[in-house]
């Protein structure tokens, strides 16, 4: 399966870019990095090209953009701040589209989590629940909806742990500091399944969307436009499914 | 995998030295001029020079990138004079290293240079000694413990260099990914284990770093009390 994936995705890009082995530079958000790593391996098997990456928060590399860095593809972790730089002409017009969707999750290292009624009983046992900065974390805000959906907010208000982002969240829960809090499916997502505890994947009914947006930022690079095309292939989606997220 | 570790470790050392080299040729002057000045802006210019100590690295590295960039003065400045931009470059993250790291290489030296007194240097000047001389012969090796300082708490300030370097360096491989760079990718990424690894070796060589400066001073104060 592997290898016929392989060569499929060689068939298609040897074909369309038989230039040189060339370089793209990639900026993403942090939450995104381990599987674009994955990906940039497999862009690089089917291409030859390179691709070097870039990590840093959406905001950062939002204003390091601006400022002027050399990135060439941005991978945020939001529809905003792409449709900013479009908007203030620092992108390629035209080029922006979700590449993957988000899933929150209610995650302990505890057992027995899987439905709503869980999420509920949890909800009233635990000292605390950590959930990412709601102003600048999309994930704590979807997380500040499921709870204001759900009824549960005025419940749930003193036992909030806030993380200054996603990554701290889970560290909380993790490092067993809280015994649960809203994650995203892609930190605790190990090949095809919740790797440790249990978790009740939310519902995206029940919250705001968590689109991520790329975007083409210089139209110089061939390199830059074939990634952006492999990153909508039906192979790499496959992988972006695979490290938790809807696409 | 080496490969990555090797060019992180190096880039990492060369902008530690850099910054370090850079830092004594311009903190000396304003050290001694802060030890020796009766002037009433004294005050003023200690307190500007130690305004990286207090703000968090990621504003001071924001606003360095709005000073840096191409719409910046300093941007449009070192555009005209052929530099390029400095941002995402390695020059541009060795002069943002250095802004922050100023204070730490200053004040030991500020210090040991106030230590030293009035008395020494009218000695040197009453044999007939020239202030390049009272420089080199006098000040330099009374203030020894104060250089030592200096050099090891700027090289590791500059190594522990993190919010700054990945605002105005944009944590690009080979250029500006530096080891502290290198461990939050590791972390972003949940390879923990490499991460610590990499933690753990900064941890032995700053405590490694820390011991020497601690060992020097003893051996200064002992002689100072002999």
């Amino acid at each position: 399966m592997k290898l016929f994936k392989q060569v499929l995705l060689a068939a298609v890009f040897m074909t369309s870019h038989l230039a040189m082995a060339g370089e793209v530079s990639v900026a993403v958000a942090s939450n995104f990095y381990k599987p674009l790593l994955q990906l940039a391996e497999e862009f690089e098997q089917a291409t030859g090209h390179k691709v070097a990456v870039s990590a840093g928060s959406t905001g950062a590399l939002y204003a390091q953009i601006k400022n002027g860095a050399p990135f060439e593809v941005f991978l945020a972790a939001d529809q905003a701040r792409p449709e900013a730089l479009e908007k203030e002409d620092k992108a390629i017009a035209g080029s922006r589209f979700t590449y993957a969707q988000g899933q929150l999750a209610y995650w302990s290292m505890q057992k027995g989590l899987e439905a709503e009624e869980d999420f509920k009983k949890s909800l009233a046992e635990v000292e605390h629940v950590a959930i990412a900065n709601p102003k600048n974390a999309p994930y704590g805000a979807a997380a500040m909806d499921v709870m204001n959906e759900l009824g549960v907010y005025q419940q749930a208000a003193e036992k909030l742990v806030e993380g200054n982002n996603i990554g701290q969240t889970y560290q909380y829960v993790s490092s067993k500091t809280v015994e649960a809090g809203f994650v995203a499916l892609s930190q605790i997502y190990v090949d095809g399944r919740v790797a440790e505890g249990s978790a009740w994947l939310v519902p995206s009914s029940l919250h705001r969307v968590l689109n991520q947006d790329a975007i083409l930022l210089t139209d110089t690079n061939d390199v830059a436009r074939a990634f952006l095309d492999f990153l909508q292939s039906a192979p790499a989606k496959e992988t972006i499914r695979s490290f938790g997220y809807k696409i | 995998m080496f490969d990555t570790y090797f060019t992180v470790i190096w880039l990492t050392i060369k902008l530690a030295t850099v910054v370090t080299l850079v830092l004594l040729c311009v903190a000396t002057p304003l050290a001694w001029w802060l030890s020796q000045t009766q002037s009433r802006f004294k005050p003023v210019v200690s307190a500007v020079f130690a305004v990286p100590l207090v703000l968090p690295p990621t504003v001071m590295g924001f606003y360095l990138l709005l000073l840096l960039g191409p719409n910046g003065p300093v941007g449009r400045l070192s555009e005209m004079i052929g530099l390029g931009t400095l941002p995402f470059s390695f020059t541009g993250i060795a002069i943002a290293c250095a802004v922050h790291s100023f204070p730490f290489v200053v004040q030991p030296l500020q210090n040991s240079f106030e230590a030293i007194g009035k008395r020494p240097l009218e000695v040197a000047a009453t044999l007939g000694a020239s202030s390049f001389d009272c420089f080199r012969n006098v000040i330099v090796p009374l203030a020894r413990p104060g250089f030592i300082t200096a050099i090891v708490m700027g090289f590791c300030h500059a190594i522990g260099e993190f919010g700054v370097v990945l605002m105005i360096g944009g944590n690009i491989p080979g250029k500006t990914r530096v080891l502290s760079v290198e461990i939050y990718n590791h972390v972003e990424a949940m390879e923990y284990a490499q991460a610590h690894w990499l933690a753990g070796g900064m941890v032995v060589f700053s405590f490694i770093a820390l011991l020497i400066i601690y060992l020097v001073n003893q051996k200064a104060a002992n002689r100072s009390i002999a």
